[in-house]
């Protein structure tokens, strides 16, 4: 055990953890961060893009010293069976801009370097040191942690466990639920490296200037789930998620499913000749509004990963870590700047700041959306991208079939598919979740 | 008891590939270890400190980046932490290696107390030398023992130290005086996992760095490029092997026989030798 006390301990050095240690040192705070991880960066996984709007709310000069890949001109969202694909392209020169609002990013750089602006603030960050257990008194308040150094008990007011999206330190105390197989996703990524100009000849780019795809259809098999394709200056991140929950239905692997979005017609060619030198997994929260556990209590507050805060419908995940970190960091500052205990109810304030940010009310618009796509997912993912899919071939191939033909036959296809109310009803569902 | 042990940050070797085209070794992306053995002469040092009490000091040559190695070893609970980073010391071979750190060395002595062991590593695995620990002991007139597997005993009042050493006949057991300097060998003595108060403490010190000047270096001609007579005319990789693994059929027959077989076939003069030197008997 360890006789110095601290203002606060952060559990976890990925987004949210660097962004509620540096606020938190910022303030003046005597904060020390734990990581398992040999630096921090070195286990987080991420596609990855960075929003930049939540990191100039941390760092606003961010874009002159973090390692930033490119900055993002074109979205793709791809619709795809197995031979075809039906983009939605949007490309625009005003991302060109001088303050560029979405970057890639290569998180095992990006994080190093995000933490050591939180070690310039002032934090203590200690690496390859892992937390085993919350250190609780009496009556459960929670008053430091264990780790598995030698004398490795170290007590503060307030614990912030940013460890990520399993929460194993908040079930083992009793404090939440494991997350649910339907309300996580289980994603494989690599990374292709290619030389530069031949990525920005494939992605039609110029200078740093990046595209992203993402993908859906069958290539989920079935499955709730997507994949991507992100263009980072000298390689590309391609990989492929689907809820827990629906591989152990399925039986299907990971790998698998990665193998055969490699070999699809569209993808292939992007990533030819690559040299595969990383690959990584990690789980996504994707259970959205209704899988949020209790964000604090006594002597703690959970934020990023480990809160369940994703919103998988935008691909939304880094910059909800950031924003929780930071906004936990700023009610635990107003707690003791006003020399309150750290209890659960002076650490609600953390839950009321966050229910006004657009984190929560983004969550809570698409409530609906995790179980909707999930319980549907065959139609969503498998036979509505067929339909669209030979809808769109009917509508270019020309041979000769008078068209108004070709319409009805296309209108025939969709109804023989779903019927008319399934249709309707799969239509208002989605408003619905949407709304 | 005072304990200086010399590590060195090298690239994990594992991981690093000879470019194809300029031969050079590629360190871009390769990630820095501390030299395994001295993390063997290092724990050496902190077992004896904790035996009979005392300091641990760590002293690296490198460049400022070479200070996560001696935060590192701070981690595993040495007590002071020594970075000597010059240009001036850039591209020295192992004479002015030696130089370097046998005058960081004298000043570490006056400054801290004299050391009663100084220990190194066997050799580094990026210069595969072994030059570097007897250089020092030379230059500072110490006491060698090298090739150390393992300590057996030492006697602070009586001022000696007995180990063991490994040659190429066997096991060597060595008494000699303190102070002395060991080079160690890989042994079962591994690495201890730092505690709590030792992570903590190494996250927060303040590494003492010396330039050459600082660190007393009178001569800066014997120092880094300037003063290695060592010239490397060329680097290169090694070309693959050619050989290919053969798979051999061997179609009923008695496997020996079979193999004996197909050998001969690849290698007539093989067996035309054999068939000659057999008939001597």
């Amino acid at each position: 055990m360890i006789e110095e006390r601290f203002d606060a301990i952060v559990v976890g050095a990925g987004m949210a953890g660097n962004a509620a240690a540096l606020t938190m040192a910022k303030r003046g705070m005597k904060v020390l961060q734990l990581e398992r991880g040999e630096y921090s960066g070195s286990k987080n996984v991420q596609g990855a893009i960075l929003y930049a709007d939540m990191l100039e709310k941390l760092i606003p000069e961010f874009r002159e010293e973090a390692p930033l890949e490119r900055h993002l001109v074109e979205q793709r969202f791809w619709m795809l069976d197995d031979k075809s694909h039906v983009g939605l392209h949007y490309k625009s020169d005003d991302f060109n801009e001088e303050k560029p609002n979405r970057y890639t990013i290569i998180r095992a750089q990006f994080d190093k370097w995000f933490s050591s602006k939180v070690k310039e603030a002032g934090a203590t960050v200690l690496c390859e040191t892992t937390v085993t257990e919350l250190a609780q008194d009496a009556y459960g308040k929670v008053i430091g942690v264990k780790t598995d150094r030698r004398d490795g008990e170290i007590h503060a007011d307030v614990v912030v466990l940013a460890e990520g999206v399993n929460g194993l330190l908040g079930t083992r105390a009793g404090l939440r639920d494991r997350p649910k197989p339907e309300n996580v996703a289980l994603a494989v990524k690599e990374m292709h490296f290619l030389p530069r100009e031949t990525i920005e000849a494939r992605f039609n780019l110029k200078g740093d200037e990046g595209a992203v795809i993402e993908a859906a259809g069958t290539i989920s098999r079935g499955m709730t789930g997507m994949g991507f394709i992100y263009s980072n200056k000298e390689c590309i991140s391609l990989g492929i998620g689907c809820l827990v929950s629906d591989f152990q239905k399925t039986g299907e692997t990971p790998y698998g499913l990665l193998e055969r979005f490699k070999q699809h017609p569209s993808v292939a060619p992007l990533i030819e000749g690559s040299e595969v030198k990383e690959y990584s997994a990690h789980l996504i929260p994707e259970g959205g509004y209704n899988a949020i556990p209790q964000l604090c209590g006594d002597g703690w507050v959970v934020v990023g990963d480990a809160a369940q805060l994703n919103n998988a419908i935008h691909r939304e995940g880094s910059n909800l870590a950031m924003t929780s970190g930071r906004i936990a960091a700023e009610a635990i500052f107003q707690v003791k700047s006003r020399r309150d205990p750290m209890t659960k109810e002076n650490l609600a304030l953390y839950k009321k700041m966050l229910e006004e940010s657009f984190v929560i009310k983004d969550l809570k618009k698409y409530k609906d959306m995790p179980a909707l796509l999930h319980n549907q997912s065959q139609n969503f993912f498998l036979t509505y991208p067929q339909l669209v899919s030979k809808a769109m071939q009917n509508f270019v191939r020309v041979d000769g079939t008078p068209k108004k033909e070709k319409e009805s036959s296309m209108l025939r296809s969709f109804v023989n598919a779903r019927s008319w109310t399934g249709l309707f009803g799969d239509a208002f569902k989605f408003a619905r979740a949407w709304r | 008891m005072h304990i200086v042990v010399c590590i060195k940050q090298v690239p994990d070797s594992a991981q690093i590939r000879v470019h194809p085209v300029t031969n050079t070794i590629m360190r871009q992306g390769v990630p820095t270890i501390i030299n395994p053995y001295d993390l063997f002469a290092l724990e050496a040092a902190l077992q004896l400190r904790d035996k009979f009490g005392g300091e641990v000091t760590v002293l690296t040559m490198g460049p400022p980046s070479a200070e996560d190695s001696l935060r590192r070893a701070l981690t595993y609970g040495a007590d002071r932490a020594v970075l000597l980073t010059d240009r001036f010391f850039a591209g020295a071979d192992t004479l002015a290696t030696t130089y370097a750190l046998a005058t960081a060395i004298r000043k570490i002595s006056d400054t801290f107390g004299a050391p009663d062991i100084v220990f190194t590593g066997k050799q580094t695995i990026d210069g595969d030398t072994a030059q570097v620990g007897p250089g020092i002991a030379k230059r500072l007139g110490l006491l060698q023992l090298t090739y150390v597997a393992k300590i057996n005993e030492v006697d602070p009042a009586a001022r000696t130290i007995e180990a063991e050493r490994r040659s190429e006949g066997g096991v060597q057991v060595l008494k000699t005086k303190l102070p002395c300097l060991v080079t160690m060998l890989e042994a079962t003595n591994e690495i201890r996992r730092g505690a709590m108060a030792d992570a903590l403490r190494a996250a927060r010190a303040q590494i003492v760095t010396w330039s050459a000047k600082d660190a007393g270096v009178e001569d800066i001609s014997k120092c880094g490029l300037k003063g290695s007579p060592t010239i490397v005319k060329r680097v290169f990789a090694p070309s693959p092997r050619a050989e290919k693994a053969t798979f051999v059929d061997f179609a009923n027959r008695p496997p020996a026989e079979a193999l004996i077989e197909e050998l001969f076939k690849r290698q007539p003069k093989l067996e035309a030798e054999l068939i000659s030197s057999a008939h001597g008997f």
